[in-house]
């Protein structure tokens, strides 16, 4: 797992919405009376990286959440490659099996051993042979550090452990797009690092992903585009280098003071 | 080490020295009491307790067969009950109410009047093709009842698993069946299996019920006996049965959960 330079990266011209692998339109998103998301617009070329920062409670992870159909929305479209996914008499089970999610807590099956956990989704949805599914989580899993962890169950993995392996089973389904919701803020410090290099080694070979994110120097490094999100809308969105060094508004550069502050940036 | 060696002697030697203690100030002051001879002249009586255990001990096989049949169809039926209440969306709300409706009723009605309704009330109807066997009856009765009570049970087990674990799942592309299947019920089954078994031991007591319907069972049996008798002790005899059954059932569960748990912990494959 090398820490990869951004720049050996393959990255298609930003802002280009031919072969984009997700686009959002207009979400809006409410719960009740709270209206979490309102009007969200988002691009996402193939094997881009784009990174979702906004304080707590901005609906970062709610917009992940509607991207995966977890959350239906009120209004606005969702597209990924071709498909409409807000469309009405669309397959919910097709369509989530082509992204994938990690979230936080990172909700691994406990009754389940590691090899158990990243199997499941290609067997019972993919219809993959046991020995097929095997062969492939059992590859995923020494290629990330975790062979010896097969036949573990997950209360006896670390988090760093843990989250890895979530990862893996979200891989294990093969998405065209991978969503990722604060996937370290759970982690004890020194397990960070082991889950960012699992992600940047993802980044250099090309996986499109949309990463929720506090951690600002990561995002940094990794982002193809920086989102701000503020109170449900997209206020600013930039190149990591022009968002971080030089924001346009105001709020974004009070949040990112706020984030300096707190040393993490 | 030898001195928690002896740590854990001591503890043992406490444990039964004060049990001893318990025990015997029991029977001081059971036997002080002024009424302790004609207590031990009804229900005490060794020859009656002798005599009468082989009929009492044939009657409480119908017990056993009462239990066993109702279990078999209880466990299954009340696990799809619970499923029913999960069903998610406005389509299938007037399933759910129907459930409700039917737990609600059957939590409320007490066990030994539904007894007596189903079993004196349907052959009554004097329906020829309905069936009228009173154990027949019996059953019926004791799995409306207890499938309204471990539907509870399940549906606790369902709730006390994290939202969250449904969202991984279908978020991988399982269907709602699928996480239900695979993922929901397998952690809340083991949940609920003490309290399942609880229930299990309600419905091996409420068997005796039954013996209102003039079905011989182990209570009814030993009330044939005390009125030929005038002798209280058949009723011991019952209830030793009845004690003699529920308390490996409770060891037997108390085996499986610590079983479980060293499972997971050695962190072996089932
Ligand atoms: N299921 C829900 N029901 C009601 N309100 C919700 C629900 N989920 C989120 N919210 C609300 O939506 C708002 C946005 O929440 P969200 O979790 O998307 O924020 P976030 O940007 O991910 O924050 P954080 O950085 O703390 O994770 C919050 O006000 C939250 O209370
Ligand atoms: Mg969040």
């Amino acid at each position: 797992m090398s820490a990869g330079n951004p720049g050996d990266r393959l990255k298609p011209a930003t802002g280009a919405t031919v072969g984009a692998a997700l686009r959002v339109e207009g979400v809006h998103k409410s719960f009740d009376r709270l209206e979490v998301l309102r009007g969200i617009d988002l691009v996402v070329s193939e094997h881009d990286v784009v990174c979702l920062i906004g304080a707590s409670g901005s609906g970062k992870s709610t917009l992940l959440r509607c991207i995966n159909l977890l959350e239906p929305i009120q209004a606005g479209r969702i597209f990924v490659g071709d498909t409409e996914i807000t469309a009405r008499n669309v397959d919910l089970n097709a369509i989530r099996r082509r992204i994938g999610i990690v979230f936080q807590s990172y909700n691994l099956f406990p009754h389940m051993t590691v090899l158990e956990n990243v199997t499941l989704a290609p067997r019972k949805a993919l219809k993959q042979s046991r020995g097929d599914a095997n062969a492939q989580a059992t590859e995923l899993l020494r290629r990330f550090g975790l062979a010896d962890k097969r036949d573990e169950y997950p209360d006896r993995l670390s988090g760093g452990q843990q989250q890895r392996v979530a990862i893996v089973r979200a891989l294990a389904m093969q998405p065209e797009l991978l969503l990722l919701d604060e996937v370290t803020s759970a982690l004890d410090p020194e397990l960070v690092s082991e889950v960012l290099d699992v992600i940047r080694e993802l980044a250099n070979g090309g996986m499109t992903m949309v990463i929720a994110t506090h951690e600002m120097s990561f995002a940094r490094d990794i982002a193809s585009r920086v989102y701000f999100l503020d109170a449900g809308v997209i206020l600013e969105e930039g190149p990591p280098e022009q968002l971080f060094s030089a924001p346009r508004e105001a709020r974004t550069r009070q949040f990112l003071q706020r984030i300096i502050a707190a040393g993490r940036l | 080490m030898t001195a928690r060696v002896s740590r854990e002697t001591r503890a043992v030697a406490i444990a039964l020295l004060s049990t001893a203690v318990l025990a015997a100030a029991i029977v001081v002051v059971a036997t002080r009491s002024p009424g302790w001879g004609a207590f031990r002249a009804y229900f005490l009586d060794w020859a009656i307790y002798r005599d009468s255990f082989p009929e009492i001990l044939h009657a409480f096989w119908l017990n056993v067969k009462l239990f066993l049949v109702a279990e078999v169809i209880i466990l299954p039926a009340a696990l799809f009950l619970a499923v029913l209440r999960s069903l998610p969306g406005p389509v299938f709300f007037p399933i759910r109410a129907l459930a409700i409706a039917y737990a609600d009723l059957f939590r409320g009605v007490p066990t030994i009047l539904v007894i007596s309704i189903l079993g004196f009330g349907m052959p009554a109807l004097g329906l020829s093709w309905l069936p009228q066997s009173e154990f027949f009856w019996a059953v019926v009765a004791l799995v409306l009842v207890y499938t309204a009570y471990v539907s509870e049970v399940y549906r606790s087990g369902i709730d006390s698993v994290h939202a969250s674990q449904d969202a991984a799942a279908r978020s991988l592309g399982l269907s709602h069946g699928q996480s239900l299947r695979l993922v929901v019920l397998p952690q809340a089954v083991r949940r609920v299996i003490p309290p399942l078994l609880n229930d299990f031991i309600g419905l091996q007591k409420d068997t005796a019920l039954v013996g209102t319907l003039g079905v011989v069972e182990a209570f009814k049996q030993a009330q044939i006996d005390q009125s030929a008798t005038f002798n209280g002790t058949p009723y011991l005899v019952a209830a030793t049965l009845f004690v003699l059954i529920t308390i490996p059932l409770a060891r037997f569960v108390d085996w499986l959960v610590a079983r479980d748990k060293k499972r997971q912990q050695a962190g072996r494959a089932a």
